[in-house]
């Protein structure tokens, strides 16, 4: 029985409230891009999507969980611990000397499969674990969550081609697609157009949902999940880059800002 | 004992070909680049065999996945495609992810210097060694002909962690006719010398063998050392095999001066407090679009017999003149 709506959205909010508290301890890390995709991780690891044991954070029973947009995934420490993959007291110590949570998370975390500090990574590994998993027989699925930004490295759409003509569908890729990378809004730097039609021309199965819709983030994923027809996955999540924090939320350089710790206290004291 | 030399990448294949057999762990991934012993792999083990198509990146993302499940991948392009078309996925998922994961994934580059003598600079391949030795975790092979080729296989199964293996294109003369010297040692005395050693990667091996007969019939004897392995071999074993000689001459198929075969031994006789002078040979870095043989080219850009046969006379002749200088204010 997967959870309700309801305990979905309250560890959303939790979530959201303990990710503004580790950029408050630690202004290194990039709050607006860890903002928009805290539903996908919610939904992915609260409900009932991903198979993992925070014992054993690499066992072969997994599904593969691979975090493209590395630096955007601060909202992952709070989740993480919650879970117990590593000890809650770890969220007070993130960027400081003798810690493994840092401003971008390495897979010297456990819960992190891979590098992903450079962009465009993920998705090109998770297909070749895709490809591994599918020529062992095994069941387990590949999941990456990619930013709509890092879509511009051209390594991916190598991937993307060698994924639908391998018939990987066993490989999800969730886009945070908040359509803002570092400089301002992806339309205005070279833009995507439909992400859907894109991936869709190339062969793949396609949904497209409000990404802070965490009930239908989880549905999605979940619809997906049961689907074997030789097509991999695209789930389009439509997001809000800074969500929820004002100044911030869709600013088309919310990238690089950071709201004042005052500005921040005030929205911990008001969610608490 | 003369032996028919065959292509370096067919000998090693026709090595995973067999391993692939009885090891069920091995999978093999091109970048549409082929052989014929590749068509063997192909057809007989398909469900580990894969084609990314002209997509290097992607072979070494595909790649580094692969041996995350657990694959020891052998992936295969030529040579300057397969370490500059995709260096930072080489960096990333396979260098800085062998920190954290247990990988085996292994790069075979065909092509190395000019042995793709028409196609000029883009398939030629002079910044290989440079490239894939600064990355911590990354070994080097470079060998001078298929037998030792064929023997780097246990070393790749067997070792983990990312490798990179320089082949020739070209069949070249059988140097290891009485079979594959010790490869854990990671190079190979050929010959002692008197004043001189020869430290030649490769091709240029072969090169040093003939400079080094020239000077064999003018009364030099000079030693020669094959360096298969840029990365991890014995240094101990070296140090010794080096000691004594008054000169060093590194031999490469790669820019000078740039941080290849000659940085490495230059470093090496520094921290071992080797006291030889040095002479690095190496291709005049520089792009070129003439047309030749290989040896026209390699004459052009000064690592042709001819240019190795100067250089060292010269420098022998400087040592000679110092030497003289040196016994002058003895006797002074």
């Amino acid at each position: 029985m997967n959870p309700s709506a309801e305990i979905l959205r309250a560890k959303a909010d939790w979530v959201w409230r303990e990710t503004l508290a580790i950029h408050r301890r630690a202004p290194e890390t990039r709050i607006a891009s860890s903002l928009s995709p805290i539903e996908i991780f919610v939904a992915l690891y609260y409900g009932g999507v991903l198979r993992f044991d925070p014992r054993e954070p690499l066992a072969a029973m997994r599904d593969r969980c691979i975090i493209s947009k590395g630096h955007g995934s601060i909202c992952m420490y709070p989740i993480l611990a919650d879970l117990g993959f590593f000890p809650k007291e770890e969220l007070l110590r993130v960027c400081e000397k003798g810690s493994f949570l840092g401003g971008i998370p390495d897979p010297v975390i456990p819960g992190y499969e891979t590098l992903n500090g450079s962009l465009g990574h993920g998705l090109g590994v998770a297909t070749g674990i895709a490809l591994g998993l599918k020529r062992r027989g095994s069941a387990r699925s590949v999941f990456v969550i990619t930013g709509d930004g890092e879509l511009h490295e051209g390594a991916n759409w190598e991937a993307i081609m060698f994924a639908a003509h391998h018939g990987l569908d066993n490989l999800h890729v969730v886009v945070d697609n908040n359509e803002i990378s570092m400089l301002g809004h992806t339309a205005d730097i070279v833009a995507h157009g439909s992400l859907v039609l894109k991936f869709a021309a190339f062969g793949w199965d396609t949904e497209e949902v409000d990404g802070h819709d965490v009930a239908l983030v989880q549905s999605a994923l979940l619809a997906q999940k049961e689907v074997a027809d030789g097509r991999p996955k695209l789930l389009v999540a439509r997001t809000l880059k800074g969500r929820g924090v004002p100044g911030l939320e869709n600013a088309p350089l919310a990238h690089i800002m950071n709201p004042k710790p005052a500005l921040l206290d005030i929205l911990l004291e008001a969610h608490t | 004992m003369s032996m028919k030399p065959l292509a370096m990448r067919d000998a090693l294949l026709e090595r995973i070909w067999h391993e692939m057999a009885t090891n069920p762990d091995i999978f093999f991934a091109s970048a549409d680049f082929g052989s014929p012993v590749l068509d063997k792999i192909r057809a007989d083990y398909p469900a580990r065999f894969v084609n990314v198509g002209i997509a290097e990146q992607n072979l070494i993302n595909i790649s580094a996945g692969l041996s995350l499940e657990g694959y020891t991948v052998f992936a295969y392009a030529i040579a300057p495609f397969i370490t500059m078309r995709c260096y930072e996925q080489i960096r990333v998922n396979l260098a800085l992810l062998a920190e954290a994961r247990q990988l085996n994934v292994n790069l075979i580059g065909v092509g190395a210097g000019y042995s793709y003598v028409v196609s000029g600079p883009t398939h030629q391949c002079y910044e290989d060694i440079t490239l894939m030795r600064v990355l911590p975790n990354m070994q080097i092979f470079s060998p001078a002909d298929h037998v030792c080729a064929a023997a780097l296989l246990e070393r790749c199964v067997v070792e983990t962690g990312p490798k990179y293996i320089r082949l020739d294109a070209q069949p070249l003369p059988v140097i290891y006719t009485g079979g594959a010297p010790d490869m854990e040692r990671g190079f190979h005395v050929h010959r002692h010398g008197a004043r001189v050693v020869f430290v030649a990667t490769g091709y240029m091996l072969h090169t040093g063998i003939a400079v080094a007969e020239q000077l064999r019939e003018a009364g030099e004897v000079v030693g020669i050392i094959d360096m298969f392995d840029l990365a991890r071999f014995n240094a101990d074993a070296l140090a010794v095999a080096l000691s004594g000689y008054d000169i060093i001459v590194t031999i490469e198929e790669g820019f000078s001066g740039r941080g290849g075969l000659d940085a490495l031994l230059r470093t090496f006789t520094v921290r071992h407090c080797l006291k030889a002078r040095m002479l690095c040979i190496g291709v005049e870095p520089a792009y070129r679009f003439d047309l030749g043989t290989r040896l026209d080219l390699h004459e052009l850009v000064g690592i042709g017999p001819a240019a190795v046969l100067r250089a060292v006379v010269e420098m022998l002749a400087t040592l000679e003149a110092s030497a003289g200088t040196k016994r002058e204010v003895e006797s002074l």
